[in-house]
């Protein structure tokens, strides 16, 4: 199927876009790479009047450094997040979670902030995002504001990013040095996870920041987990109970992929795996 | 309508086309370029695989209007058909019976070519999984796996 009509838009500028976004406001709707906003259009899902494509925008791609953070724009695919110097180095839990995304045309054109805006609970950024206690720029017509990750995330498909706003760029503590793995658990090689565990680790072990993808209507911090593993052995033994915390507080979704309680059983599996690969052992 | 200027297997083209028409509609429909197909309604398949500025898209997920300003190489213009030619890949998907029915050839080809741009050597299972997203339903993938690595020039493949 083909999508129904719109109107298309191309605005040079963040500004511009945002006075197309003011003008159109509900039948209006911001493409990004459309690796979901396309398949949504052609199943006559959504039909909005407008399309707002940011693809024109070019301050809003590319990899930057900035002291403490590295700074993602919106746009930026996730073949160039999984491949840049400045993320493999500083925040590589991103780079190995891009790399996980889809298949390799996806990635081609699939943005990370069209991945994070669309809050798929499965989808595969959100909870290295969320690990890596990622800040979100987020402008408006009134200005720009920041928004940690923790509020970023509010429900299935639903973000702080209001209806007139656009998510600009993504600033990424850097964690130097910080060891990582993505343990992404399938059915279908190049598709979303049932669950997958975000890790990334400082020495072996001195502090670990964990992910949850697909465990709640958004993406979770294994917290219990987390204070477990500060002062870990990097043994199969000494991440046991630790990992064995990583559903504590979850109540993951029932459907055709995994009940409830298998997604909790995942949850434990996956991040002992993932911890002691995020620790190199 | 809204107009494109692109440049489609080597040749400018230009169009007024309604925002909605997806690239892969353009290319069949508009240029009667058929060489690239559809396979789904998902994006899952990978049969319409084409290059847009030299990387592989699914071009039922891109719009035509998305392609204005930039270069597109479908099937049918990676090898010089004028001299009868066939590019390596294609070389080696004959020699190495990569295709049965063929319907997924067109894509499989596309992404294999892809692939070996950015990893001219890759191993076995770098080749299955560079080709996650292309579904072939006749020749269980064996042969298209060992076309690829043929078309690396590793007859045997590197060793995972
Ligand atoms: C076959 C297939 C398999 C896939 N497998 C996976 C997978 O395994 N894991 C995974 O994580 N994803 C997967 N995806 C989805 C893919 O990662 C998409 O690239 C991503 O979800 C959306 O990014 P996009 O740039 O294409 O956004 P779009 O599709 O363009 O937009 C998505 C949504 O976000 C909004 N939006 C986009 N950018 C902004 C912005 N800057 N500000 C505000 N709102 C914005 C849009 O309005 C839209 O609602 C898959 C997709 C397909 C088709
Ligand atoms: S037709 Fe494009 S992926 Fe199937
Ligand atoms: S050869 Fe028939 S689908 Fe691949």
């Amino acid at each position: 199927m083909i999508p129904a009509h719109f109107d298309y838009l191309a605005p040079t500028s963040v500004e511009e876009a945002l006075a197309a976004l003011g003008e159109h406001g509900d039948d209006a709707k911001i493409i990004a790479g459309g690796q979901s906003l396309l398949p949504v259009l052609r199943m006559r899902l959504n039909a909005p009047e407008v399309v707002i494509d940011l693809g024109g925008i070019s301050s809003l791609r590319g990899i930057r450094d900035d002291g403490d953070a590295i700074v993602i724009g919106a746009m930026t695919t996730h073949h160039a997040v999984r491949d840049h110097d400045l993320v493999t180095e500083h925040a590589l839990l991103l780079s190995k979670a891009a790399a996980e995304v889809a298949d390799a045309q996806i990635r081609h054109r699939g943005t990370f902030g069209g991945a994070l805006a669309h809050a798929d609970p499965a989808g595969d950024l959100g909870a290295p995002a969320l690990a890596l206690d990622a800040q979100f720029v987020i402008a408006g017509p009134g200005g720009t504001r920041t928004v940690e990750a923790a509020d970023f995330f509010v429900d299935l498909f639903e973000t702080a990013i209001g209806d007139d706003e656009i998510l600009t760029e993504v600033r990424v503590p850097k964690h130097t040095g910080w060891g990582a793995h993505y343990e992404k658990f399938v059915r279908v090689a190049h598709q979303w996870p049932i669950v997958a565990v975000a890790a990334t680790v400082r020495g072996s072990i001195d502090e670990a920041k964990v992910g949850l993808t697909n465990m709640g209507s958004t993406p979770l911090r294994a917290s219990a987990t987390e204070q477990a593993l500060a002062g870990a052995s990097a043994t199969e033994e000494g991440v046991r109970a630790a990992a064995d915390l990583a559903a504590e507080g979850t109540n993951p979704p029932s459907d055709l992929n995994g009940a409830s309680d298998y997604r909790q059983h995942l949850a434990r599996v996956l991040t002992g795996r993932a911890v002691l690969k995020a620790a190199g052992s | 309508m809204t107009k494109i200027e692109l440049t489609v297997d080597g040749a400018a083209v230009s169009d007024d086309v309604e925002p909605r028409m997806l690239l892969v509609q353009y290319l069949r429909e508009k240029l009667g370029k058929t060489g690239t197909v559809i396979g789904c309604d998902t994006s899952n398949c990978g049969a319409c695989t084409v290059h847009l500025d030299g990387t592989s898209v699914k071009s039922c997920n891109v719009l035509a209007v998305q392609a204005n300003g930039r270069t597109v190489t479908t099937i049918e213009g990676l090898a010089d058909t004028a001299e009868g030619d066939l590019h390596p890949v294609q070389e080696a998907f004959r020699e190495c019976h990569g295709l049965q029915c063929g319907f997924c050839t067109p894509g499989m080809i596309m992404q294999a070519v892809d692939l070996l741009a950015e990893n001219p050597t890759p191993t076995e299972e770098e080749v299955r999984l560079g080709m996650e997203g292309n579904l072939c339903r006749c020749t269980g993938y064996h042969n298209i796996v060992k076309s690829v690595l043929q078309a690396s020039g590793q007859t045997e493949g590197a060793q995972a």
